[in-house]
């Protein structure tokens, strides 16, 4: 079956791929377009580790197509650092160690970035809300809801627009 | 091999689906998906609607209609149908809710399709449409009886009356895992009062038969009562009636049948454990 081309801009760059019918836009962006921060977990949506945004509103792109997503703005968590900064999540989850096997963390980042995006000043309920879609074998969760809490009262919080902070 | 077709319009997807047993409605694609992921869903077509009227939600009057695409997060960003909060935040995390959609949570197998029950005891009608003739509206009680083994036919839209009183419609989904997990079981309530005594009563469960299903026994138990303590004794003990839960890997059948009256009686006393 011929491929599709698609075209969607992803952390702020313009990119296009050829893409089978029924391809997610998770395998797009892993085996297409070399973005590996999204990961296949479950296949399900169940634990969160595919989460993207798009248009700003997180979706899990294990079960989003790619023909869907034509024209839209995807962002991962592999575009979150501007250059060697760190975003303030990514350095929060840092200093709390809230990353340990790290295999839900850009998930975990992700969905975070759209609260924070959001809410500037969550509570640690809507912190927990937040990432309830998201599954970690590891922390214990403590870690991750200190991380985003702190973040959210850290300097240089600002809108996810083109996928890069102050 | 698995094609995608793109359906500008509900009629030219409804076509599609009378004619073609391997063409599958493509909503939110928590469920589809799934199955494609897993490698059960291999062959046939994907068919995506964008049709504007498939995420349409008209919501303004006293009658209430969701497009089949509307997403659990269109719902909650609804002022006008905040009596329906509760329930479209039972469903997932808040990725699952930007794209499970209310026709797909008609289709989601036991524990899953907590909405439903919210929209059983809102005694909706489900919208379907065979062919390119118009829709017709069927009782969902009706469809969901009927729902394994229902014809080519599309599911369009969802409708229901807006209840006059908000704060006579209840929800509460119990699992064990909070704030997100999946239902040990849940239960909707629609206790309309009037002079004093409950009239048109609607209570559904989810997750305490193959399908969301309606507690008819604990409607006659409570219907022209008032709302007190006597009343509550009666829906309890009337709780499991036609009642079949499942045992699965959330809870097992004993559990279910065991914590229903419990948490049916909470709900009616307006207890908020």
């Amino acid at each position: 079956m011929a491929k599709i081309p698609v075209q969607f801009r992803l952390n702020g760059s313009d990119r296009a791929a050829f893409v089978d019918a029924p391809e997610t836009l998770l395998n797009t962006l892993r085996r297409g377009l070399g973005d590996f921060a999204p990961k296949y977990g479950c296949g399900q949506g169940a634990c969160g580790v595919c989460t993207v945004l798009i248009d700003g509103e997180p979706h899990l792109s294990c079960l989003t197509l790619s023909v869907a997503c034509e024209g839209k703005r995807i962002e991962t968590a592999s575009g979150m650092a501007d250059g060697p900064d760190l975003h303030p999540l990514q350095a929060q989850f840092m200093e709390h160690f809230a990353a340990q096997c790290g295999f839900c963390t850009p998930g975990m980042l992700t969905v975070a970035r759209a609260l924070l995006d959001r809410n500037p000043n969550p509570t640690r309920d809507e912190v927990i809300e937040a990432i309830s879609g998201n599954i970690c074998r590891c922390t214990g969760y403590e870690p991750i809801v200190a991380a985003i809490l702190a973040a959210a009262g850290s300097p240089g919080m600002r809108r996810s627009e083109g996928g890069r902070h102050a | 091999m698995l094609d995608v077709r793109h359906c500008a319009t509900l009629a030219e997807a409804a076509g599609i689906v009378s004619g073609d047993r391997q063409a599958v409605l493509l909503g939110g694609g928590t469920l589809v998906m799934r199955d494609v992921n897993e490698g059960r869903l291999t062959e046939g077509t994907l068919l995506r609607v964008t049709d504007p009227v498939f995420r349409r939600i008209e919501a303004g009057g006293g009658r209430i209609e969701l497009g089949a695409g509307v997403t659990m997060g269109m719902i909650l960003a609804n002022r006008d149908l905040a009596f329906l909060h509760a329930a479209a935040r039972a469903i997932g995390g808040p990725a699952v809710r930007n794209m499970a959609s209310v026709g797909g949570n008609l289709f989601a197998a036991s524990p899953y399709g907590d909405f439903t029950v919210a929209l059983l005891a809102l005694d909706a009608q489900v919208v379907v449409q065979a062919g390119f003739g118009s829709g017709r509206a069927v009782p969902l009680e009706e469809f969901l009886a009927a729902r394994e083994r229902s014809g080519p036919a599309l599911v369009t839209a969802v409708q229901f009356s807006r209840p006059s009183n908000p704060g006579e419609f209840h929800f509460r989904k119990i699992s064990r895992v909070r704030p997100k997990g999946i239902s040990v079981l849940s239960i909707a309530a629609h206790l309309p009062q009037s002079g004093g005594r409950m009239a048109q009563v609607r209570v559904a469960y989810g997750a305490m038969a193959p399908t969301p299903i309606r507690a008819r026994g604990v409607e006659r138990a409570l219907e022209g009562k008032s709302l007190d303590a006597g009343a509550i004794q009666m829906a309890k003990q009337a709780a499991l009636e036609g009642c079949r839960p499942a045992t699965d890997a959330i809870a097992s059948e004993w559990y279910r049948r065991e914590v229903l009256p419990v948490h049916l009686g909470r709900l009616l006393a307006g207890d908020g454990r």
